[in-house]
């Protein structure tokens, strides 16, 4: 048994041993769990991929004379002005103004609020043009000026949900090519995409919350951030296998992390044809090795992690909730899948290397002694199940 | 075919279109090359792209080459017709399905990198649609 306390004594001493997620199962399996789990400090793990709920705080700061922002973009991106003066936020699924979307489908959707977040990240110099009706207070009623990301005061990354704890494998059984946020996808499931970094992602490795909960600090993109609520649509009362592992989406968390501390390389807008913009984003996530069985957690392998197959084609767009079949991570590694006796070619849409990438990054970063872990302050709910919209008539 | 005959991928760039000249035509018949053609365009500013595989011997391609240079062509040897940029992949691998000669695909399983064997390629720009991050490019 260790504590927090203990394990980041180790860690500012420069004496904690850190292994990532990627390794930990070879090691555990060469050393025996008891020796690995009293040697062991922290296993790290990691996720690169597109994330839609992501998006950002800025404070530009006061003009001269001062304005009271109702209306204003970036790099011609509509930002929301309707919080105070110089505040506004910008999601990472916003278009470029004059954007023809999917007017002549599949349309490109080349750039939107996350490639603004990509170019604020890079230091790129980038156009605010803001109008406001004006006030006694706030009188100038138009601005037009340039600015990077060192002029503003905060930029603050705020992702409400993101590393998803398991996720669909889109597929498309109807009779044409349909273009979405998984892909696109060929007609009678001639391929498939998946997302998720399995044996790498951190609520994989963590099934039951028992170390990720909110207040847990994070890496996320380069910066020290941490998790400031169980993420949009978190549902931990999901089915699961024997070892805890959720058999579909469940669990997610809400990220938020400062923009000038971030790196570019994992800061990156992506645009899906015929489908639109979003933001891909590094996170990594340290786990403490509390205890035995925390560390029999992380030990979890892509064949053991269950991927529900789903019809993009129809049952997903019509939230009918059925699932083809499952299949593993392993299966999904080479490439191809079966699905009732036909082979279907499956992509990924999150990436492994990337999320190594980050796994190792953090790893050094423990090991140098510049990442402490901070203990959750309030743990993840285990048995709430996602609500759906219900379309109800108006109260009489 | 004789055992030292060659295959080598080439992009051909003409500044000037010369869309007048059977110049494929003179690579058949007079160096006795096989051609296989995977995109050409003119461009609206009258320049024109050729990408092709050739084959046969090394003499035969060097003078073909020779005899392309005279209208003052620019002949990019490793057939770059499509790249990928290393800086913008994120090695996601979502393109690999999407390649149908299989010219990218993952190298290493260990780490997931992705790699594009651009002699494999056969341009049908496939990649440059489907990637997200704008990693894969086309020189025309």
């Amino acid at each position: 048994m260790k504590t927090y306390e203990q394990i980041n004594d180790r860690i500012a001493s420069g004496k904690a041993v850190v292994l990532t997620a990627d390794e930990i199962m070879d090691y555990v399996d060469k050393k025996g769990l008891e020796a690995a789990a009293k040697e062991v400090d922290i296993v790290t793990t990691a996720t690169f991929g597109p994330m839609c709920s992501s998006g950002c705080f800025l404070n530009f700061g006061h003009s001269k004379p001062r304005i009271r922002m109702s209306e204003a973009w970036i790099a011609d991106v509509l930002v929301y002005t309707g919080l105070a003066a110089v505040d506004v936020y910008l999601g990472c699924t916003e278009l470029r103004h004059g954007d023809p979307a999917n007017m002549y489908p599949p349309g490109e959707f080349r750039y939107g609020g996350g490639h603004v977040i990509e170019d604020l990240v890079a230091g790129k110099t980038l156009q605010l043009f803001a109008l406001s009706y004006g006030t006694d207070c706030y009188p100038l009623r138009e601005i037009r000026t340039y600015f990077t990301i060192d002029d503003l005061n905060q930029a603050i990354m705020v992702n409400p949900r993101n590393c998803y704890q398991n996720y669909n494998v889109a597929i498309n059984r109807s009779d044409r090519t349909i273009y979405t946020y998984m892909g696109r996808l060929d007609p009678h499931q001639k391929n498939g995409n998946y997302c998720s970094a399995g044996q790498l992602s951190p609520l994989l490795n963590d099934p039951y919350y028992e170390t990720i909960g909110v207040g847990t600090r994070v890496w996320l993109a380069g910066a020290h951030g941490h998790v400031y609520a169980e993420g949009t649509q978190h549902a931990g009362g999901v089915g699961r296998t024997p070892d805890g592992v959720p058999t579909g989406g469940s669990g997610t968390l809400a990220l938020t992390g400062d923009m000038k501390q971030m790196r570019k390389e994992f800061v990156r807008g992506v645009s899906f044809s015929g489908y639109g913009v979003s933001l891909a984003l590094g996170i990594g996530i340290p786990i403490p090795i509390l205890n035995e069985e925390v560390l029999r957690r992380t030990c979890v392998r892509d064949r053991d992690i269950l991927a529900p197959v789903v019809d993009y084609g129809s049952d997903y767009p019509q939230n009918t909730g059925n699932v083809i079949c499952h299949v593993n991570y392993e299966q999904l590694r080479t490439g191809q899948i079966q699905v009732h006796d036909e082979t279907v070619e499956v992509g990924s849409l999150s990436s492994y290397y990337k999320a190594l990438e980050v796994a190792n990054l953090l790893a050094d970063e423990i090991r140098r002694g510049e990442f402490l872990l901070a203990a959750p302050i309030t743990p993840l709910r285990r048995d709430t199940k996602m609500k759906p919209l219900v379309k109800r008539e108006p109260p009489r | 075919m004789n055992d030292d005959t060659v295959t080598k991928k080439l992009m051909f760039y003409f500044p000037r279109c010369e869309c007048d000249k059977p110049i494929v035509y003179h690579l058949v018949k007079d160096h006795h090359l096989i051609v296989n053609i995977y995109r050409a365009k003119v461009t609206p500013e009258e320049e024109g792209y050729l990408v092709l595989d050739v084959t046969g011997t090394e003499q035969a391609i060097q003078g073909a080459i020779d005899f392309v240079k005279t209208f003052n062509v620019t002949v990019n040897y490793s057939g770059k017709g499509v790249a990928l940029d290393e800086e913008r992949c994120s090695h996601c691998g979502y393109c690999i399905p999407y390649c149908p000669p299989g010219a990218l695909k993952i190298s290493d399983c260990a780490t997931r990198k992705v790699a594009y064997n651009e002699s494999e390629c056969i341009e049908c720009l496939a990649c440059i649609r489907i990637c997200p991050f704008g990693a894969c490019t086309s020189a025309f």
